[in-house]
Formats: structure tokens, C-alpha cells, sequence
């Protein structure tokens, strides 16, 4: 409370400055007093943030770089010299671990190709000023899917060895998950947010109930319920594999999600708009295809993006139905006997972490400049994005 | 004359041809649900004839026969049943996501308060805690405080001993013991007549305030009532309050009372992520007061503590409590990750070793779903009539 208290006293003004020897010392000065030592109290904080900072971050730096030890086949190398610092060796033993799983290393190029497509797909749609995003669109959303599969997986008739799922692991799952998540997600969430709004009743109880009942549960109980009553829904021999029954879980999951994030944007949009479409002689897939989701989806898009920060975090918990994705295979390599040191986990941990921070922390940038853009351009009357 | 007749009657069949084609949709949708729920349900029950597992409730009565590390309630693996069960893991849940809210709470609004200080370094760390939480999955910083944080603890034979008789170590937190002496009954009365005065208190303050204008700071008086009174009559009576002592063996600790890694981890872990989502919500709704308000209450005097409490809190709680309940609810799911490192809470007990025990995975994930749906569903309902009643009245 304390902090907006001197929030409200800070424009009044302070006698303290004036009596500064000099004018280049009041402005060397100004800053720090105005910002940092307005009064006792917030002296008082400003020094224990210090030292707070002090005492934390420059054995955070020992840790992790100067004390870290780099290079090293085994655990030895991060036991002998008192084990102070982070064991990069770890990483590096398992780094291939952590991008393919138990992929065949022969055939690990199919892996790369695949990272390539989805990095290719994500620049096209992220990028607003690239040349026909339409195409790009298509391409994400229904191409990309398809050829994945059939590279990941394999087809014996076009001479790509199938790969068993129980193989794949690390970033190559975390992708995939997320992948399924964004592409079934976001056309089946604007189908239950346009189903929400539907003049039928009997679509409209259906989209409410499913919607209420997902964002009523956890991501967890929807996985145990994927994985274990998915397999009994079906015949015997239709028996999905476990990454199947993980990745329907999670698509399900994120289009509950996306559909109150997709009719907050249809909610935004005025009522004339629905008027004047359907005065053109629109018919309702027409108005909501060509004027209204147009527009919907993008006002909602910084919605979209944090909903896929979210999807992207959610997809670590498939860990806990027993697929190794990306937190999983650091999970597992950190048992490793042979790296078995006190400062292995630690070092696992925070390799995940950076990878996790980098990939949320990039996408949440990109969501808050698409808002300034989106709330700039409406004062400047151009078109949003 | 004609055409205007003309114009309706096409109307009216353009109405009719709408109406049909709705009962046409509903209808169709009907059919289609109901052979999907006929084909899963043959599915299902061969499924579950072939596998030789039972359906329906029967089990919940019959013996449970596996342990479970925190009860509670009474719990034994040889008598309780597996409804019993429920109820264990249940109450842990309800236990973890209690105090979770408690400490997001607390932690969520000094930093959220904290990102809008004035103080350039405060606002900067503040900003720091919410960009580096938020963005890494919670699944991997409850692994890291429980193996990386709690399970590096010395093992039992290097137990840290801390000041007042816990003993800490990588098996959990053991804390000594409250005793209460015989002459406890006085310690509650003084207690009870703290309760009494103290609403006597607020009583008197409210009425002197309405006649004089003068306030009086009810919060420390009542504080100083609530723990002074208790204190004074243990002094008086011998200190009838004592911590027993723990025993500290080869093989374990007992005799007090043992706060599991495992909860400690799950109730950090859910703490500090939920906060800085708080700390979010917490800034959005200061930001969402209007700038004239603070000005408005400072030029008729108000003095900055004075416009906080009673200009800026209360506009501000209107805008926080919404997103603010969400992010409960959000803990509450998130408890359920408790599976991930074993803490035995509804999730792990009941859709975890039930489930294992029994192979009844319709029922016993249906009963899970539905806990957590109705809490969700109940506490929508509270907002939504919370909402109602402090909707702004514009004139």
C-alpha cells in the first residue's frame, strides 16, 4: 500500500532540492533523489533492494558462468572442483536428448526439417507486413500439419521408415504439442465462440457447456481423462497411441480457451457491421467470414498471442501422463548416474528455464507491440494490422 | 395493397422457411449426439467387459489399503475406504489452494503495488518478478523447488535445527508441538473478551465518527485487543501454552507436527507463480482509477494515506476482484499438479491411486472433474452476483 501512498505524494514538491551546492550537482543528484530517495521510507527500500541485489546476483554470475564448469565427459568433472558451479557438461552430453528424444539419429534430419517449416510458417504469419499471408495462413494451419506428420512419423511407401511416437521426445514434442494445440485450437475455438453466439439454442447450450466445462478443470484431469477413457470409447484395434490421446487432450483444452478469447473479439465488434453485411444480402457464413471474424480476430490477436503463451507453458504437463517432451527428457537425463553430481539438477533446471523464458518472454514482446499498434492505430484511423 | 400483402406473406415464409431450418439443425444434432453417446457407451462396456472391470460405485465403500503421507481426517490403509480416501485427498487440496491464495495474495499485491512505486529500483525488480515467473511453466518451478530447492536439504542424521525446537530436513519441516496447560480456559476467555470489546470498539468508533467526523485507527486497536488480551491472562495464569519436544531418532522425527516437501514445494511453487499474475491484476486496477479522483480527494483535503483507503482501494477492488477470483480458481487447478511430485492431493490420491486400484476410470474421473467443476461453477456464481451488486450506478 505504502508504494501507491507515495505515488500520490510524489508531485508535490520537494524544499529538500534547493539546497544542492550547485546546478550540475542537482542534476546528478535530481534522479537518484526524486527516484530513489524521495523520503525515509523509500530510502530505506531503495537500500535493501541494493542489497538485495547485491547478495543475490553476483553469485547468481559465479554460479552459472564463472564458478560453471564447461567441459568434461562425466561426472567427474563437475564433482572434483567442490562442485561450485553450474555443469554445462551435462547439457552438452544431452543436448541432442533434449531436441530428439530417442529420435533415430540417422533420421533426425527429418526432425530439422520439420523445426525449419514451423520457424518458416510462424515468421510467415508473425511478421504483419509479409506478401500474401493468406497463403501463409493455409499454409500453417493445413499444409504444415499434414506434411509434419507424414515426415515425423513416416510412410513406408514413400520410403520415410516410420518412426513409433514412443520415440520422439524433448523440443520435438514441445513443438508438436504446441503445433497441434495453435492449429486445432484456434479454428475449432472460433467455431465454439461463433457457436456461442448462434441463434440456436440447442448449438448454443452445446458450445457453453463444453467451453464452462474445460475452463472449470484442470489441463491435468483432462490428460488422465484423454489417456485413459480415450481408449475405451473407441473399438480395441482403434486404440489410439499415447501422443495421440495428448495432443486430442490438449487441442481440446486450448479451443475452450480460444473460443471466450475469440467472442470477447466478436463481442467488440459494433452492430452495424452485422447489419451492414447482411444488408449487402450476405449470408451468415459470408457476413462472418468476409466483414465480422476478419475484424474479430484481429482485435482479439494480443488475446490469441497470450493464450498460446499459456498453451506453450500447458504443453509440460504432458510430462505427467508419461511423454518425455522437452521438461521431461531434462528430467529424465538429470537421473543419469553418470552424471549424478550436486549441481546437475540445477543446471538441467535452468537450461529448461531459458529455453522456456526465451520462447513465452519473445511471444509476449511480440503481443504487446501488436496492442500499441492496435491501439495506435485507431486514434490515426488506419488499418490496424 | 397486393404487394404489401405479397411482401409479408413472403415474409412470413422466409420466417417459417428460418424456423424450420433451425428445428431442422437442432434436430440434426440430436440424432448425432445420441449415436455418438450409443457408440462410445457399447465401446465403453465392451471395453471394460473384456478387462473384467466393474462399473458403478460399489467401490467407494470397500477398503482403500494403500497409504497415503498427509491425512487430515482419520485415515488408515486397512480400514478407511476409498471414499474415505476422496475426502483425504480432497481436503489437501482444499489445504494447499487455501494457503496458496493466502501467500499469492500477500505476495501478488506488494508486487503489483510495488511495479507502480515511484522508487525507479522497486518498480524495476517488481517488473523483473512478474516478466521471469510468468514466462517459465510452473510444472518446471515446482520441480525446481522440490528437487532443487527442498530435496538438496541435509538427510536425517544432518537435520537443521532451528531456533524454537523445528527440526529441519529433507524429509520435511517438523515443528514442535502446541501444548495447552490446564489452565488454558482462561486464556480462551480472555480471547472472547477481546472478540467482545473489540466489536463493542468498533461500535462506539462508527457512532463517534458519524457524530464528530473524527476517525479512530480501528485495525491496531483491535490487533493489540486480539493478541494483548490472550497474552496477558497466559502471563497472569503461568504460560499454559508450551511447545512440546520433538524426538529426533535414527529413522525419523516424531512427536510435533510434520509439514511434508512436498506440500512446502506445491504451496511455494503456487504462491509465487499465482503472484505475479496478482501483481498484473493488482496494477491494472490501480492504473484503472482515474487520475481526477486522486486529484478530486486531494483538493478537498484528503490527506494520501486517507485518498488511498477511501478513494483509490475502493474503485480499485472493483476492478480487481473479477480477474483477481479467476486467478484463484486458476491455483486451485493448478494444486492439481501436485501428481507431478507426489503430494497427495484429490488429483493424485483419487484419479492417481483409485484409479490404478480400481481400473474404474470413467467414475472415478468423472467424480474428479465434477469436484473442481462445481468449486469453479459455485465461485462464478458468487462473482457474477458480486458483480451485480457493485456495478457502477451512472446517472
Amino acid at each position: 500500500m505504502s508504494a501507491t501512498g507515495d505515488d500520490l505524494r510524489n508531485d508535490r514538491p520537494r524544499s529538500g532540492v534547493k539546497r544542492l551546492p550547485s546546478t550540475v550537482l542537482r542534476s546528478a543528484l535530481a534522479w537518484p533523489r526524486q527516484n530513489l530517495f524521495s523520503s525515509p521510507l523509500n530510502a530505506a527500500l531503495t537500500l535493501g533492494c541494493i542489497a538485495l541485489v547485491v547478495l543475490a546476483v553476483p553469485p547468481l554470475i559465479r554460479f552459472f558462468l564463472l564458478d560453471a564448469v564447461w567441459s568434461g565427459t562425466d561426472r567427474e568433472a563437475c564433482v572434483k572442483p567442490l562442485a561450485s558451479g553450474a555443469c554445462w557438461p551435462f547439457v552438452r552430453a544431452w543436448f541432442s536428448y533434449f531436441v530428439y528424444g530417442f529420435y533415430p539419429p540417422d533420421q533426425r534430419w527429418r526432425v530439422d526439417i520439420f523445426l525449419a517449416a514451423l520457424a518458416f510458417g510462424i515468421g510467415w504469419l508473425a511478421w504483419l507486413e509479409a506478401p500474401r499471408r493468406g497463403f501463409g495462413a493455409v499454409y500453417f494451419f493445413v499444409v504444415l500439419p499434414l506434411v509434419s506428420f507424414v515426415l515425423l512419423h513416416g510412410a513406408a511407401p514413400i520410403g520415410l521408415p516410420v518412426v513409433p511416437t514412443a520415440l520422439w521426445g524433448g523440443i520435438l514434442v514441445t513443438m508438436v504439442v504446441a503445433t497441434v494445440g495453435i492449429v486445432v485450437s484456434l479454428p475449432l475455438g472460433t467455431l465454439l465462440a461463433l457457436a456461442r453466439r448462434s441463434e440456436i439454442p440447442l448449438v448454443r447450450w452445446i458450445a457453453v457447456a463444453f467451453v464452462e466445462f474445460v475452463r472449470g478443470v484442470p489441463l491435468i484431469t483432462v490428460l488422465f481423462m484423454a489417456s485413459v477413457m480415450l481408449p475405451l470409447f473407441v473399438p480395441e484395434r482403434y486404440a489410439p497411441d499415447k501422443l495421440i490421446r495428448a495432443l486430442v487432450g490438449v487441442a481440446l483444452f486450448a479451443s475452450a480457451y480460444m473460443a471466450e478469447v475469440v467472442r470477447g473479439g466478436l463481442a467488440a465488434i459494433p452492430a452495424g457491421q452485422y447489419r451492414a453485411a447482411r444488408s449487402l444480402g450476405l449470408s451468415y457464413w459470408g457476413m462472418m467470414g468476409l466483414v465480422i471474424l476478419p475484424q474479430a480476430l484481429r482485435v482479439t490477436l494480443p488475446n490469441i498471442v497470450s493464450i498460446f503463451i499459456g498453451l506453450f507453458k500447458d504443453t509440460t504437463l504432458v510430462f505427467v501422463v508419461g511423454i518425455f517432451d522437452f521438461l521431461g527428457t531434462v528430467e529424465a537425463a538429470r537421473g543419469d548416474p553418470k552424471w549424478a553430481a550436486p549441481t546437475t539438477t540445477v543446471t538441467g533446471y535452468a537450461f529448461a528455464a531459458a529455453f522456456y523464458f526465451v520462447c513465452c518472454y519473445g511471444m509476449s514482446r511480440y503481443g504487446h507491440g501488436m496492442e500499441r499498434r492496435l491501439v495506435g492505430s485507431q486514434g490515426a484511423g488506419r488499418r490496424p494490422l | 395493397m397486393q404487394t404489401k400483402s405479397w411482401l409479408s406473406l413472403q415474409n412470413h415464409a422466409r420466417h417459417r422457411g428460418l424456423r424450420f431450418g433451425r428445428l431442422a439443425v437442432q434436430a440434426a444434432l440430436v440424432v448425432v449426439i445420441c449415436a455418438l453417446i450409443y457408440v462410445v457407451a457399447i465401446n465403453v462396456a465392451q471395453n471394460l467387459s473384456r478387462a473384467h472391470i466393474a462399473s458403478g460405485f460399489g467401490f467407494w465403500n470397500n477398503t482403500a489399503g494403500f497409504d497415503i503421507s498427509q491425512t487430515l481426517i482419520g485415515y488408515s490403509a486397512s480400514t478407511s475406504t476409498f471414499g474415505r480416501a476422496f475426502w483425504v485427498g480432497l481436503l489437501n487440496t482444499l489445504l494447499v489452494a487455501a494457503l496458496g491464495v493466502v501467500l499469492a495474495t500477500l505476495i501478488g499485491f506488494l508486487i503489483g503495488l510495488g511495479r507502480l512505486s515511484p522508487n525507479w529500483l522497486i518498480a524495476r525488480l517488481s517488473g523483473g518478478y512478474v516478466e521471469s515467473i510468468r514466462n517459465v511453466p510452473l510444472l518446471l518451478q515446482l520441480l525446481f523447488w522440490y528437487n532443487a530447492v527442498l530435496k538438496t536439504l541435509p538427510d536425517l542424521r544432518g537435520s537443521l535445527r532451528l531456533p524454537g525446537g523445528a527440526v529441519l530436513n529433507n524429509r520435511g519441516l517438523f515443528l514442535p508441538a502446541v501444548e495447552f496447560g490446564a489452565p488454558f480456559a482462561a486464556v480462551l476467555i480472555a480471547f472472547v473478551t477481546a472478540v467482545v470489546v473489540a466489536i463493542a470498539l468498533r461500535i462506539w468508533t462508527r457512532w463517534r465518527f458519524e457524530l464528530t467526523g473524527k476517525p479512530v485507527p480501528l485495525v491496531w486497536r483491535t490487533l493489540a485487543l486480539l493478541i494483548g488480551f490472550p497474552l496477558i491472562a497466559s502471563a497472569i495464569t503461568g504460560a499454559p501454552i508450551r511447545l512440546g519436544a520433538l524426538h529426533v531418532s535414527r529413522f525419523n522425527v516424531s512427536g510435533g507436527v510434520e509439514i511434508l516437501p512436498e506440500f512446502a514445494a506445491l504451496v511455494l511453487a503456487l504462491s509465487v507463480y499465482t503472484a505475479a499474475f496478482i501483481a498484473e491484476v493488482v496494477r491494472a486496477g490501480v492504473l484503472a482509477v482515474e487520475r481526477g479522483q486522486v486529484e478530486a480527494a486531494q483538493s478537498l483535503g484528503l490527506r494520501p494515506r486517507a485518498t488511498l483507503r477511501l478513494v483509490v482501494v475502493p474503485q480499485a477492488m472493483r476492478v480487481i476482484i473479477p480477474p483477481l477470483t479467476s486467478q484463484y480458481l486458476n491455483l486451485l487447478k493448478n494444486s492439481s499438479l501436485a501428481v507431478a511430485i507426489g503430494y497427495p492431493d484429490l488429483v493424485q490420491v483419487f484419479a492417481g491411486s483409485v484409479l490404478n486400484i480400481t481400473g474404474q476410470a470413467v467414475e472415478v474421473i468423472a467424480v474428479t472433474m465434477a469436484v473442481y467443476l462445481a468449486i469453479s461453477l459455485l465461485t462464478s456464481l458468487l462473482m457474477n452476483l458480486y458483480g451485480r451488486s457493485v456495478m457502477f450506478v451512472e446517472h
